[in-house]
């Protein structure tokens, strides 16, 4: 179906479609913990179907630790659990069970034991955070083999994303971000599982690739389409997971343009812009006619006061100056 | 001695008996090829805990789960793993229980009920309220039983895991083996060691208003008969209960690496004067093993010859399983990259 003929909605109310079809469909499905919606007025909806499944929607104690260790037993015991994290800082509370038993489980046991949790939360600077509630831990998860890495940035996306991890039989980190939960866009009406490890173009362009994740597709897409009303054409492209992680698209992107901004929140140093960054000079560096831009959070603990904040995340402005800067 | 056999058939006790001298035959053999220099890395034995083991697994369900630790060989076998697979995977062969990525510390048996096993120490503690959780939302009936060491309960996620099974009456039973009852230098009474205020260790669970109790592990009536009320309580849907065994520490695991004072053989039963010094008073009064079979023979459920004669047998086994993991292939190198997802 092309994403004219789609209703649209927003992408707090396609995330709530995806939890309520996904209760529905499936028994094994418990939610623990209840900021799916995040803190916002939203969160009503929420609350309201948490009513409805009293049994399966669980609001457990400030234990992190606990119920992560909790819903990944339940997992390798055939429950599908989804864990929120609320604000992806607080996973560095549940670090010991998310990355230490979560994802070696499988491996450890030469296969014998899966372990299909997923882990939500919303990640990045949302306003006033500060350092302890603004982290991007998906750069140091990618550190951690075994987890799946998802990173919705449309209403589409998040629904058909949600519906795969649910499915994953693979602990999977599910990294969303509250300043998307407004964001409007085409959802089809059916039902849409999107596969893990399929990049979308989420805009064409000739001159420039800009991969951007999270947020930062929607921001990019905000820059790219400032820059074409001055004659540059901005290809944005959206891996929608890390792991795994659709290189071949980002590449056939890359040998179009020859010029890469990577667009993160993460922040720069051995972020995910890093990696990515890496992998592209590895593979296509004699297709490169400039210098891989990073623009990523800067390397300092999230400040709280507004402009320090918006100084060191990836904005607007320092988009616009990589793209420029890769075109010179 | 006020300790007692079980109250049950001649068969189940030498059953218990078999189990234990498999996982004393076992890890004695295992800290052999350690020192042979057959696999490498640090490792832990259970030897001094057999009775807590044995009695505690024959109280399960075929189809419950069990979680334990570094210290798991005893638990696998304990619940009728195949001690050649499970060399294999200490090893590091491809025959192993986790194909070679396991190891000592991670030994896993799905088909028992193991399905990981962690290396930290309190690692599987939240993991088994969840498999707990899982067993109470589908309504199987299965309990889970977690093994961990008095160590667990200094890291944060055994009051985290604790409150949540109390909370939630998840039916998990928590199994404290505190295998360090008068430790060096403790008197009988005072605080247990230098790293945990709380003293006993019961009342942990007990401030979370979890059922506890305090029984001697090497007494295998005490442990069955402890565990199989608790496991009936729970499957029964009361909730979580916690029993804390305690065990002298085996003298061979004082050193950093395991070391045998003197191999194991049920005639020390009767006579521990081929024990060295240091480490006689253990064997004298402290073996689990060694009382049951003295007790087996007291009791006139067996003759000494018998169990003699199963020992060697035991032995044997023991033998041809060390052989069949020596055999075994290491696993291709590339196998490494395999697994990682499912």
């Amino acid at each position: 179906m092309s994403s004219l003929d789609m209703r649209e909605l927003a992408y707090y109310e396609a995330k709530f479609e995806a939890l309520r079809e996904i209760l529905a469909a499936d028994e094994r499905v418990h939610l623990i913990g209840g900021t799916f919606l995040s803190l916002s007025p939203r969160r009503k909806l929420f609350s309201d179907l948490a009513g409805r499944y009293p049994d399966r929607v669980l609001a457990p104690p400030i234990s992190e630790l606990g119920f992560c260790g909790l819903a990944t037993g339940a997992a390798m015991a055939g429950l599908r659990p989804v864990v929120d994290l609320s604000t992806g800082s607080f996973i560095f509370e549940a670090w010991p069970q998310v990355v230490n038993e979560a994802a070696n489980a499988f491996y450890m046991s030469g296969g014998q034991t899966r372990a299909p949790v997923v882990f939500h939360l919303f990640h990045g600077l949302r306003g006033g955070g500060a350092a302890q509630h603004s982290a991007s831990p998906q750069a140091m998860l990618w550190n951690c083999p075994g987890l799946e890495i998802v990173l919705p940035a449309s209403p589409r996306d998040v629904k058909g994303l949600l519906k795969t991890a649910i499915a994953s039989d693979n602990p999977t980190i599910f990294i969303d971000h509250v300043q998307l939960l407004e964001t409007r866009g085409p959802v089809p009406e059916e039902d849409e599982a999107i596969p893990f490890g399929v990049a979308e173009v989420k805009r064409r362009g000739r001159d420039v690739t800009v991969i951007a994740t999270s947020y930062m597709v929607q921001r990019s897409l905000t820059v790219a389409g400032r820059l074409a009303s001055e004659g540059i054409e901005v290809e944005v492209v959206d891996p929608r997971t890390l792991v795994p992680l659709d290189f071949p698209a980002l590449m056939a992107s890359v040998e179009k343009t020859g010029r890469v901004v990577i667009v993160d929140e993460t922040h720069q140093s051995c972020g995910v812009a890093a990696e990515l960054a890496a992998r592209i000079a590895e593979a296509g560096f004699d297709r490169l006619k400039a210098p891989i831009r990073r623009v990523a959070t800067l390397d300092v603990p999230v400040p709280y006061s507004e402009p320090l904040e918006d100084f060191i995340g990836p904005s607007e402005a320092r988009i616009v100056d990589a793209v420029k800067a890769v075109l010179r | 001695m006020t300790v007692v056999l079980p109250q049950l058939p001649r068969e189940t006790l030498l059953d218990f008996c078999r189990r234990m001298l498999v996982i004393r035959h076992f890890e004695e053999r295992l800290i052999a090829l350690h020192d042979a220099g057959n696999f490498r890395g640090h490792y832990h034995v259970y030897i001094g805990q057999e009775a807590t083991g044995v009695a505690a697994l024959s109280c399960l369900a075929a189809d419950d789960y069990i979680f334990t630790t570094h210290r798991n060989h005893g638990h696998l076998l304990g619940r009728g793993a195949e001690p050649g697979r499970l060399f294999a995977e200490i090893l590091g062969r491809r025959d192993g229980y986790n194909q070679g990525k396991g190891g000592s510390f991670h030994a896993a048996a799905a088909g028992l009920g193991f399905l990981h096993t962690s290396g930290v120490v309190a690692g599987i503690i939240p993991l088994a309220t969840g498999t707990a959780y899982a067993s109470k939302a589908l309504r199987n009936r299965r309990v889970t039983l977690c093994c961990f060491g008095d160590g667990a309960l200094e890291e944060g996620a055994a009051p985290e895991a604790l409150n949540l099974a109390s909370l939630w009456k998840l039916p998990v039973l928590f199994l404290c083996e505190n295998n360090g009852k008068y430790g060096a230098g403790r008197a009988v009474g005072t605080a247990q060691s230098d790293s945990m205020a709380i003293y006993p260790l019961t009342d942990l669970p007990r401030a979370y208003k979890i059922p506890a109790r305090e029984i001697d592990g090497s007494d295998s009536g005490a442990v069955h008969e402890a565990v199989s009320q608790a496991v009936n309580e729970i499957r029964g849907g009361a909730g979580p209960r916690f029993i804390e065994t305690q065990t002298v520490r085996w003298p061979g695991s004082e050193t950093n690496w395991p070391a045998i004072p003197t191999p194991t053989n049920i005639s020390l039963a009767w006579d521990v004067d081929a024990v060295p010094d240091k480490a006689r008073e253990w064997y004298r009064a402290s073996d689990p093993l060694l009382i049951f079979v003295r007790e087996l023979v007291a009791a006139k459920q067996a003759r000494r010859e018998e169990l003699a004669a199963l020992e060697r047998e035991i032995k044997e086994s023991i033998a041809a399983a060390e052989r069949f993991a020596l055999a075994s292939p290491y696993p291709k190198p590339e196998e490494a990259l395999k697994d990682v997802f499912a």
